[in-house]
């Protein structure tokens, strides 16, 4: 839900801090990367079926769950709807889709994630401006409409990922496109074998890929928080063609400030969706380290100069090189799981991907820790105004990137030892197998 | 799309290929109505 509909909440719930919803949101990324991790083994053996059921009736379950909190102002049903229940949820659906689409594209890994990831980012560019429309719907006299939007979210969420659910196919065992060979033999970043899902975190290659994806996504999620309040204190009247600070602005002129400042916003969202789909599939070309060495580097050097595009006045310049951070985010989450398939091979993909994204789930604390503190030592300790307060933040989140390139830069082939032998991966297949059997 | 698994070929059948342009539809149809409003509110960034 968008930045209004977090306001009307927090209207209802007669809350004397964001913080306190906030809380909602930290529940919402822990319970996401945990689910996803403690649940990712009981995934691969139960099928995406069962799992995109049970992700459905979480988060379906924890919007109406919200909607009872809403309705009798109790914020911690809001934690346990919302956060807790509904992050659970989350985490499953994010990769179930992912899982099974690897095992159907060997030869397109990085298009195949990119598009069940672009869909997880799709959702919001429906979910955003139909929670709107739903409350412009329901509101009256006596009622903002929150809790009616959360209960008809929650039949509408539940429906359509029960018919995704049930849509389901996983491939038939050792499946292979028809007249496409696997290319570990040519390309040693690329294995065709299988490591399990209990040895991957010991190998170093797991926690090299999860200090990429924690540092592009805690540098992302920082950059998210701060691009709309920085363009309009960075900009301030200029937006709207006066030479006025943001503070010397009318209420009517702020108002314009702020339509603009969401207008950025919403772009952003849509080409973090973009670059979702074009670089994870540009990596199948590129090669996965190769398009990680280009998102660190290339974001190094826009993070650092966010700041002189701001001194220099030019809003395009601004904007372009935000939008480009954006799509550079998104294809980090995007190329992970291809990245863990090439190196971990296809079997335990989907729970692999599970664990890493505890990853995500530091990076959702981190992110925002990061910058909300910067900007408060800077602004009431340093007395910088604020403006400029931005500017250390983004030179510190380039920091962030410089140790997710070297995290990039240390990706090996993993070990012989750590790989399944055929007798052990035979003996998975036919449980996995097993399983998805029985559910059927 | 058509490949091989361990044992056989594969090929999906006509209903596979209805369910995926229904899919598509139902998915295809909000997500441009969804796109379509986010690219309405960030044309305010370009007047």
């Amino acid at each position: 839900m968008g930045v209004c509909e977090i306001d009307k909440v927090q209207n209802i719930m007669e809350l004397g801090k964001i913080s306190t919803l906030g809380w909602m949101y930290t529940l919402f990324f822990v319970y996401l990367g945990s689910s996803a991790a403690v649940f990712g083994h009981w995934l691969e053996h139960a099928g995406p079926r069962k799992a995109g059921v049970v992700a459905a009736l979480c988060w379906a379950g924890g919007l109406l769950i919200s909607a009872f909190g809403v309705h009798i102002h109790e914020i911690r049903l809001l934690w346990l709807g919302s956060g807790i229940i509904g992050g659970c949820g989350l985490g499953l659906g994010y990769i179930s889709p992912v899982s099974t689409l690897i095992k159907w594209f060997p030869d397109r890994r990085g298009m195949a994630t990119g598009m069940a990831i672009m869909g997880f980012g799709g959702g919001a560019m429906i979910g955003s401006p139909l929670a709107d429309l739903l409350m412009k719907h329901y509101q009256t006299d006596t009622s903002v409409g929150v809790w009616e939007t959360f209960v008809t979210l929650g039949v509408i969420y539940f429906v359509a990922m029960m018919c995704g659910a049930f849509g389901y196919r996983v491939p038939p065992t050792g499946w292979k496109p028809a007249g496409w060979q696997p290319v570990a033999q040519q390309k040693a970043m690329i294995t065709s074998r299988h490591v399990h899902l209990y040895k991957a975190p010991n190998t170093p290659q797991f926690w090299l890929l999860w200090g990429v994806l924690c540092m592009n996504v805690s540098a992302g999620i920082g950059v998210i928080g701060m691009a709309s309040p920085m363009l309009q204190e960075v900009f301030g009247g200029r937006l709207v063609d006066l030479t006025v600070t943001l503070a010397e602005l009318t209420k009517e002129q702020k108002g314009a400030v702020a339509a603009i400042a969401a207008g950025f916003t919403g772009l952003l969202s849509l080409l973090n969706i973009l670059g979702r789909i074009a670089w994870a599939s540009a990596s199948d070309y590129l090669g996965r380290k190769k398009t990680y060495f280009t998102f660190f580097t290339l974001g190094m050097i826009l993070y650092a100069s966010a700041p002189y595009a701001g001194s220099l006045g030019s809003v395009a310049l601004f904007v372009a090189i935000f939008c480009i951070i954006l799509t550079m985010y998104g294809g980090g989450f995007a190329t992970i799981p291809a990245y863990l398939a090439d190196m971990f091979g296809t079997q335990f993909v989907g729970a692999i991907h599970g664990r890493l994204l505890t990853a995500w789930s530091m990076a959702g604390i981190l992110g925002p820790v990061i910058v909300n503190y910067i900007r408060e030592y800077q602004i009431d300790v340093l007395k910088v105004p604020p403006a400029q307060a931005y500017n250390t933040t983004m030179y510190v989140l380039a920091g962030l990137l410089l140790i997710g390139f070297i995290c990039n830069l240390l990706v090996k082939p993993v070990a012989e030892r750590f790989y399944m032998t055929d007798e052990e991966l035979a003996a998975e297949r036919k449980l996995a197998h097993d399983s998805s059997s029985n559910s059927k | 799309m058509h490949g091989t698994g361990d044992n056989n070929e594969w090929h999906p059948s006509q209903a596979s290929w209805a369910m995926v342009v229904v899919s598509w539809v139902l998915v295809g149809i909000p997500l441009a109505w969804g796109i379509w409003k986010t690219l309405q509110k960030a044309a305010v960034l370009f007047k």
